[in-house]
């Protein structure tokens, strides 16, 4: 068989998944991890090619949650325009973050994106005239199936993909790498780090906004502990990716299928399950010792293992 | 007009207080990022495994939390070290692409050591009622004509004072003890330091365990007047590094003002905008470092010193 009919193979799959009548648990299961893998897709544009490691990503994920859930709540429009309203808010979010943290080097950014994240959540605790506060914003959902929420977060997690796909062949995405590589050779070469540094960021921020609004619409309800939270959305964020792969394209799809369904699994055991954060912890950390470029970048690592294990 | 005064003094004072405390916090957060450059994001979660050793110690034995400031930090430090030294020095050996895993390994211990003490000791909140505790002094009993009426929390003075006696031990360690120099010495030129025969990966260890110890010391300071719950952690560390950013990238001066600073500008915060922004407060003070100060409070006393 050509390899090149592989990705429609697997798209036409994707596609057709919804209607061999799976129990609506399983689809839930497939929205987050697609939605998960937008998200991880978006953080590896900034983290993984560019290099710069950010722990705020909840920031834009919760900012894009709120322009669609309050355009509901205030003004009864419709949550999916969020997606329209939230690209110039957290655009402009991430522009003055970038043109103020990335023009440092050292820890600033991660620093910063750490910072950033928390404040968010306590102005959107302390504002209660306009986001209710920790009440959080309840909307009504537009479906009751699931059906319609799959096609919509896989063509963008479809979309996300072909642009990252598209940047990263293109002039951007060889500036990115290089920044990663060696930033000062970069400079050097005429590159403008810190505008360079700065588009990654806003476009990781705006694809993650649109998770963020997409969030919104299918769970119907938000509060500023769960979609600012750090370790449940920023740190997910950054472990999708890095157990997946780092710097690779379909590293966020592996660790967002491999996240969810351990997600699931750990929480649904009953004594372990309130520990899942010390074993997404220790997964942590063991990724990070052993497979330091995630399962999809250290496939021939893991390869040679097995292989030095089967013969003898 | 006395009475506003009062107020503004009041505030300055527990700010200053609160600050002696925080110092120590960033210390050992900067002395970290001096030795290792990296940014140790569980050094709060540290504290908060120290501060729930000193609450067992008083519960189950009845130790005294000032009392355990001689039984926690040599706990930590040996923690401390193992953290460095099984986990963390793997990591700097493994090849990967980016730079910062030493950092998410850092969030990945603090996930487990929060969510660990969430499991075993539950999310209520805790403290430790001693019997000191409400104990206030006034100015106007030392000063009987003193036009301005302020209260010192017993507690408060007590850990200040035990921070500031901490603080001089290790700027003595830093400065006259060959392994101070030492670890000085790795902080500012790692290759020059392997090159005069210090023991690089040791300093390291120790480092992590000196810091680990010094939050440990912060925390016991911090029980008797604060109260403890599992999450807690998270708050500290951003607190530790708005304070090591404030005060400069592993200047330990630098650390110090900018602890006392941070005091001073949440307590502000706190009366004149609302308690609720307090922590905003922080973030503001951030920003504006970053902005007009990348360098901290060490760039300017080291512009000080060279336009000598």
């Amino acid at each position: 068989m050509n390899k090149k009919y592989i990705p429609f193979i697997l798209i036409g799959a994707l596609l057709v998944l919804p209607q061999l009548g799976l129990s609506s648990y399983v689809l839930h299961i497939l929205i987050l991890a697609l939605m998960w893998a937008t998200a991880g897709m978006a953080w590896n544009l900034l983290g993984g090619y560019c290099g710069q490691v950010s722990f705020g990503h909840a920031a834009f994920f919760g900012m894009g949650a709120y322009c669609a859930g309050l355009l509901a709540h205030h003004y009864d429009i419709t949550p999916w325009l969020g997606f329209l309203v939230s690209v110039p808010v957290v655009a402009a979010l991430a522009l003055v973050m970038g043109f103020i943290v990335l023009r440092l080097r050292g820890p600033y950014f991660v620093l910063a994106t750490l910072a950033i994240g928390e404040l968010l959540r306590i102005i959107a605790e302390n504002l209660v005239d306009l986001t209710q506060g920790n009440l959080g914003v309840l909307i009504r959902r537009t479906w009751v199936d699931k059906d319609p929420y799959y096609y919509v977060i896989l063509a963008l997690a479809l979309g996300t993909y072909f642009l990252i796909q598209r940047i990263m062949a293109s002039r951007w995405g060889y500036y990115f790498v290089a920044i990663r590589e060696d930033q000062d050779a970069a400079e050097s070469l005429g590159i403008n780090t810190t505008l360079y540094k700065t588009i990654a960021l806003a476009i990781s921020a705006v694809i993650t906004g649109f998770t963020g609004a997409f969030y919104m619409n299918y769970m119907g309800y938000i509060d500023p502990q769960i979609v600012f939270s750090l370790g449940d959305i920023s740190i997910v964020m950054i472990m999708v990716v890095m157990v997946g792969g780092v710097a690779t394209p379909l590293g966020p799809w592996v660790g967002a299928v491999i996240m969810v369904i351990l997600a699931e699994w750990i929480r649904s055991l009953p004594v372990i399950g309130t520990g899942y954060q010390t074993l997404f912890g220790i997964l942590l950390i063991v990724i990070i010792i052993f497979l330091p470029n995630g399962l999809v970048g250290d496939l021939p690592k893991i390869k040679r293992f097995f292989k030095k294990e089967v013969p003898a | 007009m006395w009475v506003q005064a009062e107020v503004f003094l009041q505030t300055l004072v527990s700010g200053l207080l609160l600050g002696g405390l925080y110092a120590l916090i960033g210390i050992g957060m900067t002395l970290i990022l001096g030795v290792m450059k990296i940014i140790n994001l569980t050094h709060g979660q540290l504290m908060m495994v120290a501060m729930y050793l000193a609450f067992w110690l008083f519960t189950l034995f009845g130790i005294d939390p000032y009392l355990s400031l001689l039984i926690v930090p040599p706990l930590m430090f040996a923690f401390g070290m193992g953290i460095q030294k099984f986990l963390v020095n793997p990591v700097l050996r493994v090849e990967s692409i980016l730079p910062h895993n030493q950092v998410i390994l850092t969030v990945g211990i603090g996930m487990v050591l929060q969510n660990l003490a969430t499991l075993f000791f539950t999310s209520d909140y805790r403290s430790i009622p001693v019997g000191y505790a409400s104990t206030v002094w006034y100015l106007t009993d030392l000063w009987r004509d003193s036009p301005v009426e302020l209260s010192f929390s017993l507690p408060w003075v007590v850990s200040f004072m035990l921070a500031v006696v901490i603080t001089l031990m290790l700027w003595f360690f830093l400065a006259k003890t060959d392994t101070g120099k030492s670890i000085r010495a790795t902080a500012q030129d790692r290759d020059a330091a392997m090159l005069m025969g210090v023991h690089v990966g040791w300093m390291r260890v120790i480092t992590f365990g000196l810091g680990s110890a010094l939050v440990a010391a912060a925390g016991c300071l911090f029980i008797p007047i604060y109260y403890l719950f599992p999450a807690l952690g998270s708050q500290f560390t951003l607190i530790a590094f708005v304070i090591t950013i404030l005060g400069g990238l592993g200047s330990t001066i630098g650390a110090i003002l900018g602890g006392l600073l941070l005091g001073v500008f949440e307590s502000m915060t706190a009366t004149y905008v609302g308690m609720g922004w307090a922590p905003a407060g922080r973030f503001v003070v951030f920003v504006a470092a970053l902005v007009f100060l990348p360098g901290g409070v060490a760039s300017l006393l080291k512009r000080r010193k060279l336009g000598k």
